[in-house]
Protein backbone atom coordinates (compact mmCIF):
# COMPACT_ATOMS: atom_id res chain seq x y z
CA UNK A 1 0.00 0.00 0.00
CA UNK A 2 0.90 3.47 -0.63
CA UNK A 3 2.39 5.30 2.48
CA UNK A 4 3.71 8.66 3.16
CA UNK A 5 6.83 9.32 4.98
CA UNK A 6 9.09 12.26 5.80
CA UNK A 7 12.95 11.14 3.99
CA UNK A 8 15.55 12.59 2.10
CA UNK A 9 15.45 13.14 -2.02
CA UNK A 10 18.30 10.95 -1.81
CA UNK A 11 16.15 8.25 -0.05
CA UNK A 12 13.45 9.19 -2.29
CA UNK A 13 15.75 7.83 -4.86
CA UNK A 14 16.89 4.92 -3.82
CA UNK A 15 13.10 3.66 -3.12
CA UNK A 16 12.18 4.30 -6.22
CA UNK A 17 14.84 2.17 -7.69
CA UNK A 18 13.44 -0.73 -5.17
CA UNK A 19 10.01 -0.34 -6.31
CA UNK A 20 11.30 -0.58 -10.18
CA UNK A 21 12.68 -3.83 -8.85
CA UNK A 22 16.42 -3.02 -10.35
CA UNK A 23 18.87 -6.15 -11.43
CA UNK A 24 22.01 -3.86 -10.72
CA UNK A 25 23.32 -1.46 -8.83
CA UNK A 26 26.64 -0.89 -9.78
CA UNK A 27 27.73 2.16 -7.58
CA UNK A 28 30.72 4.42 -5.83
CA UNK A 29 30.04 6.65 -3.27
CA UNK A 30 30.35 10.53 -3.42
CA UNK A 31 29.11 13.16 -1.96
CA UNK A 32 26.20 14.47 -1.81
CA UNK A 33 24.42 11.10 -3.88
CA UNK A 34 26.20 8.51 -0.93
CA UNK A 35 23.23 7.97 0.45
CA UNK A 36 21.08 6.45 -2.40
CA UNK A 37 23.55 3.57 -2.73
CA UNK A 38 23.84 3.39 0.62
CA UNK A 39 20.35 2.56 1.45
CA UNK A 40 20.14 0.47 -1.82
CA UNK A 41 22.80 -1.73 -0.18
CA UNK A 42 20.84 -2.00 2.60
CA UNK A 43 17.74 -3.10 0.67
CA UNK A 44 19.76 -6.06 -0.55
CA UNK A 45 21.52 -6.75 2.35
CA UNK A 46 18.28 -7.58 3.99
CA UNK A 47 16.77 -9.12 0.94
CA UNK A 48 14.73 -6.47 0.66
CA UNK A 49 15.39 -5.52 -3.18
CA UNK A 50 16.47 -8.92 -5.09
CA UNK A 51 19.37 -6.94 -7.09
CA UNK A 52 23.47 -7.52 -7.81
CA UNK A 53 25.10 -5.21 -6.13
CA UNK A 54 28.27 -3.81 -7.26
CA UNK A 55 30.52 -1.99 -5.34
CA UNK A 56 33.61 -0.95 -7.94
CA UNK A 57 36.49 1.21 -7.48
CA UNK A 58 35.01 4.20 -9.48
CA UNK A 59 32.32 5.98 -11.23
CA UNK A 60 33.74 4.89 -14.57
CA UNK A 61 33.50 1.21 -13.83
CA UNK A 62 30.20 1.94 -12.22
CA UNK A 63 28.79 2.92 -15.25
CA UNK A 64 30.63 0.43 -17.20
CA UNK A 65 29.13 -2.38 -14.88
CA UNK A 66 25.72 -0.98 -15.56
CA UNK A 67 26.47 -1.17 -19.40
CA UNK A 68 27.09 -4.71 -19.16
CA UNK A 69 24.45 -5.37 -16.87
CA UNK A 70 22.03 -3.64 -19.17
CA UNK A 71 23.68 -5.02 -22.54
CA UNK A 72 22.48 -8.46 -20.91
CA UNK A 73 19.15 -7.39 -20.51
CA UNK A 74 19.71 -6.30 -16.78
CA UNK A 75 17.46 -3.15 -15.77
CA UNK A 76 20.73 -1.55 -14.01
CA UNK A 77 20.82 1.55 -11.59
CA UNK A 78 23.16 3.83 -10.66
CA UNK A 79 23.96 7.24 -8.88
CA UNK A 80 26.48 10.19 -8.79
CA UNK A 81 27.48 13.86 -8.64
CA UNK A 82 29.51 15.74 -10.02
CA UNK A 83 33.34 14.42 -10.68
CA UNK A 84 32.01 11.21 -10.75
CA UNK A 85 29.95 12.24 -13.85
CA UNK A 86 32.76 13.72 -14.90
CA UNK A 87 34.71 10.49 -14.51
CA UNK A 88 32.02 8.79 -16.13
CA UNK A 89 31.46 11.21 -19.42
CA UNK A 90 32.95 8.93 -21.77
CA UNK A 91 31.33 6.16 -20.56
CA UNK A 92 27.78 8.31 -21.03
CA UNK A 93 27.75 8.41 -24.28
CA UNK A 94 28.77 4.25 -24.95
CA UNK A 95 25.80 3.79 -22.67
CA UNK A 96 23.51 5.76 -25.08
CA UNK A 97 24.95 4.92 -28.60
CA UNK A 98 24.60 1.89 -27.48
CA UNK A 99 20.68 2.63 -26.64
CA UNK A 100 21.05 0.93 -23.26
CA UNK A 101 17.91 2.08 -21.15
CA UNK A 102 20.08 2.78 -17.81
CA UNK A 103 18.84 5.25 -15.15
CA UNK A 104 21.00 7.48 -13.34
CA UNK A 105 20.32 9.74 -10.31
CA UNK A 106 22.85 12.82 -10.11
CA UNK A 107 22.53 14.64 -6.90
CA UNK A 108 23.55 17.85 -8.30
CA UNK A 109 26.96 19.39 -7.23
CA UNK A 110 29.60 22.16 -8.65
CA UNK A 111 32.75 20.76 -10.37
CA UNK A 112 36.35 21.38 -9.17
CA UNK A 113 38.31 23.68 -9.13
CA UNK A 114 38.28 24.78 -6.50
CA UNK A 115 36.56 22.06 -5.08
CA UNK A 116 33.42 22.45 -3.93
CA UNK A 117 31.11 19.66 -2.53
CA UNK A 118 28.09 21.69 -3.12
CA UNK A 119 25.06 22.41 -4.88
CA UNK A 120 24.92 23.77 -9.00
CA UNK A 121 24.04 22.06 -12.19
CA UNK A 122 27.44 22.29 -13.88
CA UNK A 123 27.80 18.11 -13.99
CA UNK A 124 25.29 17.82 -16.03
CA UNK A 125 25.04 20.45 -17.69
CA UNK A 126 28.58 19.14 -18.92
CA UNK A 127 26.86 15.69 -19.85
CA UNK A 128 23.99 17.89 -22.18
CA UNK A 129 24.78 16.50 -25.33
CA UNK A 130 25.72 12.89 -24.03
CA UNK A 131 22.71 11.53 -25.74
CA UNK A 132 20.95 11.05 -22.04
CA UNK A 133 17.18 12.16 -21.47
CA UNK A 134 17.11 15.15 -18.64
CA UNK A 135 14.84 15.07 -15.67
CA UNK A 136 15.04 17.68 -13.47
CA UNK A 137 13.65 17.54 -10.17
CA UNK A 138 12.00 20.22 -7.82
CA UNK A 139 11.01 17.87 -5.17
CA UNK A 140 11.51 15.13 -3.31
CA UNK A 141 8.56 13.28 -4.60
CA UNK A 142 9.41 14.49 -8.23
CA UNK A 143 12.37 12.65 -7.86
CA UNK A 144 10.86 9.57 -6.99
CA UNK A 145 8.40 9.62 -9.86
CA UNK A 146 10.96 10.48 -12.19
CA UNK A 147 12.94 7.53 -11.21
CA UNK A 148 9.57 5.66 -11.93
CA UNK A 149 9.23 7.36 -15.32
CA UNK A 150 13.04 6.95 -16.10
CA UNK A 151 12.19 3.21 -16.76
CA UNK A 152 9.07 3.84 -18.18
CA UNK A 153 10.42 5.96 -20.98
CA UNK A 154 13.62 4.41 -21.35
CA UNK A 155 12.96 0.97 -21.94
CA UNK A 156 10.05 1.76 -24.66
CA UNK A 157 10.67 0.15 -28.06
CA UNK A 158 10.88 3.51 -29.62
CA UNK A 159 13.23 5.30 -27.50
CA UNK A 160 16.32 3.26 -25.73
CA UNK A 161 17.69 5.63 -24.31
CA UNK A 162 19.01 6.43 -21.21
CA UNK A 163 18.23 9.18 -18.85
CA UNK A 164 19.21 11.47 -16.38
CA UNK A 165 17.26 12.21 -12.47
CA UNK A 166 18.72 15.60 -11.38
CA UNK A 167 18.47 17.38 -8.18
CA UNK A 168 20.24 19.67 -6.54
CA UNK A 169 22.55 18.49 -4.09
CA UNK A 170 21.87 18.99 -0.58
CA UNK A 171 18.42 21.78 -0.97
CA UNK A 172 16.89 18.24 -2.05
CA UNK A 173 19.72 15.68 -1.77
CA UNK A 174 19.83 16.36 2.13
CA UNK A 175 16.42 17.68 2.98
CA UNK A 176 13.08 15.58 4.46
CA UNK A 177 10.14 15.84 2.80
CA UNK A 178 7.18 14.33 2.87
CA UNK A 179 7.34 11.76 -0.12
CA UNK A 180 4.61 8.97 -1.00
CA UNK A 181 5.67 5.86 -1.23
CA UNK A 182 3.70 4.02 -3.74
CA UNK A 183 3.26 0.48 -3.30
CA UNK A 184 6.06 -1.50 -4.60
CA UNK A 185 3.74 -4.06 -6.39
CA UNK A 186 2.07 -1.31 -8.37
CA UNK A 187 4.91 0.13 -9.37
CA UNK A 188 6.15 -2.66 -10.71
CA UNK A 189 2.73 -2.92 -12.51
CA UNK A 190 3.10 0.30 -13.83
CA UNK A 191 7.04 -0.31 -14.92
CA UNK A 192 7.17 -3.83 -16.45
CA UNK A 193 10.61 -4.62 -17.63
CA UNK A 194 11.30 -4.98 -21.67
CA UNK A 195 12.97 -8.13 -22.01
CA UNK A 196 12.13 -7.69 -25.66
CA UNK A 197 15.28 -5.60 -26.83
CA UNK A 198 18.46 -7.24 -27.89
CA UNK A 199 20.64 -8.47 -25.02
CA UNK A 200 23.60 -11.13 -25.05
CA UNK A 201 22.70 -14.17 -25.04
CA UNK A 202 24.50 -17.41 -25.21
CA UNK A 203 22.17 -19.64 -27.17
CA UNK A 204 21.77 -16.24 -29.79
CA UNK A 205 25.35 -14.84 -30.27
CA UNK A 206 25.55 -10.87 -31.25
CA UNK A 207 28.27 -8.60 -31.38
CA UNK A 208 27.46 -5.29 -28.94
CA UNK A 209 29.44 -2.06 -29.32
CA UNK A 210 31.15 -2.86 -32.91
CA UNK A 211 33.46 -0.36 -34.59
CA UNK A 212 31.32 2.00 -36.55
CA UNK A 213 33.49 2.97 -39.43
CA UNK A 214 32.90 6.70 -41.81
CA UNK A 215 30.38 4.50 -43.39
CA UNK A 216 28.02 3.26 -40.50
CA UNK A 217 28.77 5.74 -38.02
CA UNK A 218 26.28 8.27 -39.16
CA UNK A 219 23.89 6.61 -39.57
CA UNK A 220 23.53 5.22 -35.44
CA UNK A 221 24.10 8.86 -34.78
CA UNK A 222 20.77 9.55 -36.72
CA UNK A 223 18.92 6.74 -34.64
CA UNK A 224 19.73 8.45 -31.61
CA UNK A 225 18.22 11.86 -32.70
CA UNK A 226 15.07 9.67 -34.12
CA UNK A 227 14.99 8.01 -30.43
CA UNK A 228 15.37 11.94 -29.47
CA UNK A 229 12.66 13.23 -31.19
CA UNK A 230 10.58 9.83 -31.02
CA UNK A 231 10.93 9.90 -27.23
CA UNK A 232 8.57 13.47 -26.86
CA UNK A 233 5.87 11.42 -27.72
CA UNK A 234 6.46 8.60 -25.31
CA UNK A 235 7.37 11.13 -22.41
CA UNK A 236 3.62 12.96 -22.68
CA UNK A 237 1.89 9.04 -22.74
CA UNK A 238 4.10 7.82 -19.97
CA UNK A 239 3.23 11.19 -17.74
CA UNK A 240 -0.05 10.80 -18.73
CA UNK A 241 -0.46 7.13 -17.71
CA UNK A 242 1.53 7.86 -14.35
CA UNK A 243 -1.43 10.68 -13.59
CA UNK A 244 -3.57 7.69 -13.94
CA UNK A 245 -1.73 5.46 -12.13
CA UNK A 246 -1.04 7.27 -9.12
CA UNK A 247 -3.11 10.84 -9.11
CA UNK A 248 0.25 13.24 -9.85
CA UNK A 249 0.54 15.18 -12.61
CA UNK A 250 3.84 15.82 -14.69
CA UNK A 251 4.47 18.28 -18.25
CA UNK A 252 8.11 18.33 -19.67
CA UNK A 253 7.60 22.37 -19.57
CA UNK A 254 4.86 23.65 -17.18
CA UNK A 255 3.62 27.07 -16.90
CA UNK A 256 3.18 28.48 -13.50
CA UNK A 257 0.78 31.88 -14.17
CA UNK A 258 1.67 32.54 -17.38
CA UNK A 259 -1.55 33.04 -19.14
CA UNK A 260 -1.34 36.77 -18.77
CA UNK A 261 1.86 37.15 -18.30
CA UNK A 262 3.78 39.78 -19.70
CA UNK A 263 7.38 38.25 -18.30
CA UNK A 264 8.88 34.76 -17.21
CA UNK A 265 11.07 33.16 -15.89
CA UNK A 266 12.56 29.44 -16.87
CA UNK A 267 14.24 27.69 -14.22
CA UNK A 268 14.24 23.95 -12.76
CA UNK A 269 15.28 22.40 -9.27
CA UNK A 270 15.19 23.97 -6.27
CA UNK A 271 15.05 27.38 -7.66
CA UNK A 272 11.29 26.18 -8.77
CA UNK A 273 9.91 26.72 -4.97
CA UNK A 274 11.46 29.78 -4.38
CA UNK A 275 10.34 31.14 -7.69
CA UNK A 276 7.21 30.48 -7.40
CA UNK A 277 6.86 32.06 -3.92
CA UNK A 278 8.28 35.20 -5.97
CA UNK A 279 5.66 35.19 -8.48
CA UNK A 280 2.95 34.94 -6.31
CA UNK A 281 4.11 37.72 -4.13
CA UNK A 282 4.89 39.98 -7.00
CA UNK A 283 1.60 39.19 -8.18
CA UNK A 284 -0.03 40.52 -5.25
CA UNK A 285 1.44 44.05 -6.40
CA UNK A 286 0.19 43.64 -9.56
CA UNK A 287 3.09 42.63 -11.64
CA UNK A 288 2.36 40.53 -14.41
CA UNK A 289 4.97 37.36 -13.66
CA UNK A 290 5.26 34.16 -14.60
CA UNK A 291 7.04 31.11 -14.61
CA UNK A 292 8.39 28.20 -16.57
CA UNK A 293 9.06 25.22 -14.84
CA UNK A 294 11.89 22.89 -16.60
CA UNK A 295 11.11 19.33 -15.78
CA UNK A 296 12.46 17.54 -18.90
CA UNK A 297 15.47 19.32 -20.23
CA UNK A 298 16.70 16.99 -23.09
CA UNK A 299 14.54 16.27 -25.31
CA UNK A 300 13.91 20.06 -25.38
CA UNK A 301 10.33 20.65 -26.49
CA UNK A 302 10.62 23.33 -28.22
CA UNK A 303 7.28 23.81 -29.42
CA UNK A 304 5.50 23.71 -26.02
CA UNK A 305 8.06 26.33 -24.61
CA UNK A 306 6.72 28.35 -27.78
CA UNK A 307 3.25 27.63 -27.06
CA UNK A 308 3.78 28.83 -23.53
CA UNK A 309 5.62 32.14 -23.91
CA UNK A 310 4.23 33.16 -26.83
CA UNK A 311 3.73 37.09 -27.02
CA UNK A 312 5.86 37.16 -23.76
CA UNK A 313 7.76 40.83 -23.97
CA UNK A 314 10.73 39.43 -22.10
CA UNK A 315 11.87 35.63 -20.85
CA UNK A 316 14.31 34.92 -18.84
CA UNK A 317 16.34 31.87 -17.43
CA UNK A 318 17.92 31.42 -14.21
CA UNK A 319 20.82 29.21 -14.66
CA UNK A 320 22.41 27.33 -12.09
CA UNK A 321 25.31 26.54 -14.28
CA UNK A 322 27.67 28.89 -16.43
CA UNK A 323 29.08 28.37 -19.84
CA UNK A 324 32.07 30.05 -20.21
CA UNK A 325 32.83 32.36 -23.39
CA UNK A 326 29.16 31.56 -24.69
CA UNK A 327 26.59 34.14 -26.07
CA UNK A 328 24.12 33.69 -23.20
CA UNK A 329 25.89 33.01 -19.86
CA UNK A 330 24.29 29.82 -19.03
CA UNK A 331 22.76 26.51 -21.02
CA UNK A 332 18.96 27.30 -20.38
CA UNK A 333 18.89 30.74 -21.69
CA UNK A 334 20.80 29.45 -24.95
CA UNK A 335 17.95 26.67 -25.28
CA UNK A 336 15.93 29.33 -24.80
CA UNK A 337 17.17 31.72 -27.26
CA UNK A 338 17.45 28.74 -29.86
CA UNK A 339 14.13 27.69 -29.79
CA UNK A 340 12.79 31.18 -30.38
CA UNK A 341 15.51 32.48 -32.73
CA UNK A 342 13.34 31.55 -36.30
CA UNK A 343 10.07 33.06 -34.62
CA UNK A 344 8.94 36.25 -36.68
CA UNK A 345 7.94 37.29 -33.01
CA UNK A 346 10.08 36.47 -29.95
CA UNK A 347 10.63 38.02 -26.73
CA UNK A 348 13.56 39.62 -25.31
CA UNK A 349 15.90 36.98 -23.62
CA UNK A 350 17.82 37.90 -19.87
CA UNK A 351 20.02 35.55 -18.48
CA UNK A 352 20.63 35.46 -14.39
CA UNK A 353 23.11 32.75 -13.14
CA UNK A 354 22.57 31.91 -9.09
CA UNK A 355 23.44 29.46 -7.05
CA UNK A 356 27.12 28.56 -8.42
CA UNK A 357 28.49 26.40 -5.76
CA UNK A 358 25.60 26.42 -3.40
CA UNK A 359 26.28 30.56 -3.30
CA UNK A 360 22.51 31.24 -1.30
CA UNK A 361 19.65 32.26 -3.49
CA UNK A 362 17.12 34.59 -1.75
CA UNK A 363 13.55 35.10 -2.92
CA UNK A 364 15.10 39.02 -3.81
CA UNK A 365 17.45 37.18 -5.92
CA UNK A 366 14.43 36.20 -7.96
CA UNK A 367 12.86 39.31 -7.44
CA UNK A 368 15.70 41.59 -8.79
CA UNK A 369 15.57 39.49 -11.84
CA UNK A 370 12.15 39.87 -12.51
CA UNK A 371 12.56 43.31 -11.81
CA UNK A 372 15.19 43.83 -14.50
CA UNK A 373 13.19 41.80 -16.83
CA UNK A 374 10.21 44.17 -16.02
CA UNK A 375 12.09 47.05 -16.98
CA UNK A 376 13.19 45.13 -20.26
CA UNK A 377 9.43 44.79 -21.05
CA UNK A 378 8.82 48.48 -20.38
CA UNK A 379 11.62 49.87 -22.79
CA UNK A 380 11.95 47.16 -25.04
CA UNK A 381 15.98 46.76 -24.72
CA UNK A 382 17.85 44.15 -22.72
CA UNK A 383 20.36 46.28 -21.48
CA UNK A 384 22.35 43.40 -19.75
CA UNK A 385 21.79 40.22 -21.51
CA UNK A 386 23.71 38.03 -18.64
CA UNK A 387 23.93 39.10 -15.32
CA UNK A 388 26.12 36.78 -12.76
CA UNK A 389 23.88 37.43 -9.29
CA UNK A 390 25.18 37.36 -6.10
CA UNK A 391 29.04 37.42 -6.79
CA UNK A 392 31.27 40.00 -5.48
CA UNK A 393 32.79 41.52 -7.95
CA UNK B 1 26.98 -0.56 -53.38
CA UNK B 2 23.91 1.70 -51.34
CA UNK B 3 24.03 0.91 -47.32
CA UNK B 4 21.23 0.33 -45.56
CA UNK B 5 19.37 3.39 -43.89
CA UNK B 6 19.39 4.35 -40.22
CA UNK B 7 16.05 3.29 -40.07
CA UNK B 8 16.47 -0.32 -41.33
CA UNK B 9 19.99 -1.12 -39.00
CA UNK B 10 19.73 -2.78 -35.87
CA UNK B 11 19.83 -0.14 -33.32
CA UNK B 12 22.62 0.94 -30.98
CA UNK B 13 25.20 -1.07 -34.26
CA UNK B 14 24.31 -4.37 -32.72
CA UNK B 15 25.51 -6.91 -35.29
CA UNK B 16 22.74 -10.00 -35.20
CA UNK B 17 24.45 -12.34 -36.93
CA UNK B 18 27.11 -14.15 -35.49
CA UNK B 19 30.55 -14.58 -37.78
CA UNK B 20 29.66 -11.94 -40.23
CA UNK B 21 33.22 -10.37 -39.65
CA UNK B 22 33.73 -12.86 -42.59
CA UNK B 23 31.88 -10.74 -44.44
CA UNK B 24 34.13 -7.58 -44.02
CA UNK B 25 37.29 -8.79 -46.15
CA UNK B 26 40.33 -6.33 -45.07
CA UNK B 27 42.67 -7.73 -48.22
CA UNK B 28 42.67 -4.24 -49.85
CA UNK B 29 44.38 -2.50 -46.81
CA UNK B 30 47.21 -4.24 -48.08
CA UNK B 31 50.36 -2.84 -49.80
CA UNK B 32 52.50 -5.76 -49.38
CA UNK B 33 51.56 -9.34 -49.32
CA UNK B 34 53.18 -12.05 -47.68
CA UNK B 35 54.90 -14.43 -49.84
CA UNK B 36 55.37 -18.33 -48.68
CA UNK B 37 58.43 -20.00 -50.25
CA UNK B 38 57.20 -23.94 -49.66
CA UNK B 39 60.77 -25.05 -50.44
CA UNK B 40 61.78 -23.01 -47.53
CA UNK B 41 59.46 -24.00 -45.00
CA UNK B 42 60.26 -25.77 -42.35
CA UNK B 43 56.17 -26.16 -41.44
CA UNK B 44 57.02 -24.93 -37.45
CA UNK B 45 53.90 -23.14 -37.80
CA UNK B 46 54.76 -19.68 -36.04
CA UNK B 47 53.21 -17.54 -39.02
CA UNK B 48 49.75 -19.68 -38.70
CA UNK B 49 49.79 -19.09 -34.65
CA UNK B 50 50.98 -15.28 -34.56
CA UNK B 51 48.94 -13.78 -37.54
CA UNK B 52 46.56 -11.37 -35.87
CA UNK B 53 43.55 -12.20 -38.16
CA UNK B 54 44.10 -15.49 -38.74
CA UNK B 55 44.85 -15.19 -42.23
CA UNK B 56 47.30 -17.53 -42.42
CA UNK B 57 45.38 -21.67 -43.00
CA UNK B 58 46.97 -24.81 -42.06
CA UNK B 59 46.05 -27.81 -45.22
CA UNK B 60 47.30 -30.91 -45.66
CA UNK B 61 48.91 -31.51 -48.75
CA UNK B 62 50.36 -35.14 -49.66
CA UNK B 63 50.56 -36.15 -45.75
CA UNK B 64 52.50 -33.27 -45.12
CA UNK B 65 51.48 -30.01 -43.22
CA UNK B 66 51.70 -26.30 -45.51
CA UNK B 67 50.57 -22.67 -44.92
CA UNK B 68 48.68 -20.72 -47.39
CA UNK B 69 48.03 -16.67 -47.07
CA UNK B 70 44.22 -15.95 -47.16
CA UNK B 71 45.06 -13.02 -49.24
CA UNK B 72 40.87 -11.90 -48.74
CA UNK B 73 41.77 -11.22 -45.37
CA UNK B 74 45.57 -10.78 -44.99
CA UNK B 75 46.13 -7.14 -44.37
CA UNK B 76 49.79 -7.18 -45.10
CA UNK B 77 50.93 -6.58 -41.72
CA UNK B 78 54.31 -8.68 -41.66
CA UNK B 79 54.34 -10.18 -38.40
CA UNK B 80 54.92 -13.54 -40.52
CA UNK B 81 57.94 -12.59 -42.69
CA UNK B 82 59.48 -11.01 -39.15
CA UNK B 83 58.94 -13.74 -37.30
CA UNK B 84 59.71 -16.58 -39.63
CA UNK B 85 62.85 -18.22 -38.20
CA UNK B 86 64.10 -19.64 -41.59
CA UNK B 87 63.18 -16.43 -43.82
CA UNK B 88 60.67 -18.28 -45.98
CA UNK B 89 58.62 -15.50 -46.25
CA UNK B 90 59.18 -12.44 -48.30
CA UNK B 91 56.71 -9.33 -48.49
CA UNK B 92 56.65 -8.12 -51.70
CA UNK B 93 54.74 -5.00 -53.44
CA UNK B 94 51.10 -4.83 -54.43
CA UNK B 95 51.23 -4.10 -58.19
CA UNK B 96 47.52 -3.21 -59.16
Amino acid sequence: MAKKVGITTNYAIAYAAKACDVDVIAAYPITPQTAVVEKLSEFVANGELDAEYVPVESEHSALSACIGASVAGARAFTATSSQGLALMHEILHIASGMRLPIVMSIANRSLSAPISIWADQSDVMNARDAGWILFFASSAQEAYDQVILGYKICEHPDVLLPALVNYDGYILSHTVEPVVLEDDEEVRRFVPKNTQRLKLDVDNPMTFGPVGPPDWYYEFKYQQVLAMEKAKEVILRAFDEFEKAFGRKYVPLEGYRVEDAEVVVATSGSFVGTAMYVVDKLREKGFKVGLLKVTVLRPFFADLAKKLLAGKKVVGAIDRAISFGAPMGGPLAMELASAFYNEPERPLIADYIMGIGQRDVKPEDIEYAFKKMLEYAKTGKVEKPVEYVGVRV
Amino acid sequence: MSLPGAKDVPIGAVITTPGSSLRYKTGGWRVFKPVINHEKCVGCRTCFLLCPDAAVEEVEEGGKRKYVVNYEYCKGCGICAAECPVKAIEMVEEVK
